[in-house]
């Protein structure tokens, strides 16, 4: 089965600032969901507090219709896995480290390395592509290497929910295409349920099955990226005006943004 | 049926079908830790056959097990053998404590002795002998008391909405600066003899230690140590960063709060023991980091590393010079040259730090 998240009622604070308000949202179990919005508009917020690293000032929220505060945080880590914006790892840290730590909510004190670590640890490496980097230092390898190295920890975590920040950034356009294929494949191969931020709206079109915009830390709008992502709602979520036409290799839409200087 | 493989893609590992025990090893930090413990062995076994009176090392490594003449016996037992244990022990328990808290707050300036505890105890002891509490309190219970009030200061202080990391260091630092300026205060104001038995306690001394010293250090190691160690594997994710380690399943503010709590006991009791020998908590950790090679201090190893240090620097500063010297004179000189070196040839060599 998996999981179910949801939240509803959510206000979310940092000291007096409160930054997302009243807000609920549902996350298709199952599927890949898309967040877009203008940068500071409550993006990470809402992802954080949707993994238990922000506790909400207000509503809650649930993971199979239990408060995420009441499951002990360990089981949660075998259920819903985490990549933050921007981690840091210890100079000197090895890729292999680092993605064997990823399996620490499946480990005991006298079971550190079975052959399910192994197995989704070797795993995680081959399918982000960085299995002939794991004897390297993380602080030494390029941003987009770095960041597959930080996916592979999250994918070896082997959790039904994933939640992804920003998964592409740092990435060149190819290693963008790689990243969201392989969360293409581990929702379609493992029906694993994917919430990631991404700033491409046409990369999130393509890949998300249901896309949530957000601006000044409400939903604007969510849904099929074919009725989310249309040239009102991107006017109104970016304060870009803009064409939207069909990708011709997808058939989702494809954003033409137009600025001050380029008019039809 | 145990499997111990050292295949190229997952490096050394071992894993048993029943009990179902695994886990990766990491040959460089045994190698390390072997030979550091035989050195520190080695080290000790020569301080107790050392000195006005030489013992053959055999004769000493019997006396220690109750073999030998009454004098040899008394010599080893009651003078040399005490003074080495409490070495042994301070140095663990710095170089352990130093490990703990440069890893919880992933920094490495955030050693016991950087953050304000040390002098925290410094402050107690030297408040105590200038104004003549020492008849009533021993210098021991005024070490640890200061100790802990200077950590339950700065965790106090720096609590908000959760600690983190850089919090405790600037907090530390501070309270560090305090503590230091109160005690130079108190020394100033002394009269000559106090001052001279201040700086005395304030430099971290081993001359003169017997099993009173010991033993209470001995007791609380034997809790703290194993604990320290266990709570060692809940750290590799707490170097990823908070929300990372969170996310991993790992309870980071009671993580934190036991990792203080262990560390704390372990630098409030060896201090009292040893005074606050320089150094040792901010470069052991550092020392066998590099030495076996890992991204974070290794905590057995940098408590091995911390006791050999201790044991070799009393030994030359009982040895060396043509008067003996204070330990805590001797581990300054030694160990910030062999810092330095170790940093300067892990640049060279392309990898930082
Ligand atoms: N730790 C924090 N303390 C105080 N305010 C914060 C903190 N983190 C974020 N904020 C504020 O909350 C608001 C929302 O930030 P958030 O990080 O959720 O934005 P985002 O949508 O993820 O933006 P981006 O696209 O730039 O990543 C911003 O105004 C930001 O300044
Ligand atoms: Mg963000």
């Amino acid at each position: 089965m998996i999981p179910e998240l949801q939240a509803g009622g959510l206000q979310l604070a940092y000291d007096q600032r409160v930054v997302v308000d009243d807000l609920d949202v549902k996350v298709p179990p199952g599927r890949i969901t898309a967040i877009v919005g203008a940068n500071a508009c409550g993006k990470s917020t809402l992802l954080r507090a949707l993994a238990r690293l922000l506790s909400p000032r207000k509503g809650a929220v649930q993971l199979d219709g239990r408060a995420l505060h009441s499951i002990p945080t360990r089981e949660l880590a075998r259920q819903l896995g985490i990549l933050p914006q921007g981690p840091t790892a210890p100079e000197g840290l090895t890729v292999l480290d680092l993605v064997t730590r990823g399996r620490s909510p499946h480990q005991t004190w006298w079971r550190q390395w079975s052959k399910a670590d192994e197995a989704a640890v070797h795993g995680a490496l081959a399918a982000t592509g960085i299995a002939d980097l794991a004897g390297r230092a993380v602080d030494e390898l390029s941003g987009g290497q770095r960041q597959r190295a930080w996916i592979a920890m999250a994918v070896a975590q082997g959790t039904p929910v994933l939640l992804l920040d920003e998964p592409t950034t740092y990435l060149d356009l190819a290693h963008q295409i790689d990243v969201l294929d392989l969360i293409h494949d581990l929702n379609r191969n493992e029906g694993r349920t994917i919430v990631m931020v991404l700033h491409d709206l046409n990369q999130a079109c393509r890949y998300a099955d249901h896309v949530i915009a957000m601006k000044g830390g409400r939903i604007v709008a969510e849904g099929d990226p074919a009725d989310v992502i249309t040239a009102e709602n991107v006017a109104e979520v970016f304060d870009l005006r803009c064409q939207v036409t069909t990708d011709p290799v997808s058939g989702t839409p494809l954003v033409i943004p137009m600025g001050r200087h380029h008019t039809s | 049926m145990a499997t111990k493989t050292l295949s190229p893609k997952s490096g050394a590992h071992f894993r048993l079908a029943l009990p179902p025990l695994s886990g990766r090893l990491r040959p460089r930090l045994i190698t390390v830790c072997t030979a550091l413990a035989a050195a520190t062995f080695l080290a000790v076994g020569w301080a107790v056959s050392m000195g006005d009176f030489p013992i053959t090392f055999t004769e000493a490594l019997k006396a220690v097990v109750g073999v030998g003449d009454p004098g040899t016996l008394l010599i080893v037992q009651e003078l040399r053998l005490p003074r080495a244990v409490v070495g042994v022990l301070v140095g663990f328990a710095f170089g352990l404590s130093g490990a703990i808290f440069q890893t919880m707050t992933r920094n490495a300036l955030a050693s016991p002795d950087m953050i304000g505890f040390t002098q925290g105890a410094g402050t107690a002891v030297v408040a105590g002998i200038v104004f003549g509490w020492t008849s009533t309190v021993s210098t021991q219970v005024l070490g640890l008391l200061g100790t802990f009030v200077m950590a339950a200061l700065v965790y106090v202080l720096a609590w908000r909405r959760g600690t983190t990391g850089y919090r405790i260091i600037l907090v530390g630092i501070g309270l560090q600066w305090m503590a230091t300026s109160a005690t130079d205060y108190l020394v100033a104001r002394g009269m000559q003899f106090q001052a001279h038995a201040a700086l005395g306690w304030l430099t971290g001394n081993l001359n003169g230690r017997d099993w009173s010293q010991a033993l209470p250090l001995a007791l609380t190691m034997a809790v703290l140590v194993p604990a320290a160690l266990a709570l060692g594997r809940l750290t590799r994710t707490l170097q990823l960063g908070d929300d990372v380690a969170i996310g991993l399943g790992t309870r980071v503010q009671f993580v934190r709060l036991a990792l203080l709590v262990t560390g704390v006991g372990l630098v409030a009791f060896g201090t009292a023991a040893g005074g606050p020998i320089a150094f040792v908590a901010l470069a052991a950790p550092q020392i066998a980091q590099r030495l076996a090679g890992t991204a974070w201090p290794p905590p057995l190893a940098a408590g091995l590393t911390g006791a050999l240090f201790v044991v070799g620097s009393d030994l030359a500063a009982a040895r060396l010079f043509p008067m003996e010297l204070p330990v805590g004179i001797v581990t300054g000189v030694l160990g910030a040259p062999i810092l330095l070196w170790l940093l300067i040839r892990a640049n060279r060599a392309g990898s930082g730090g």
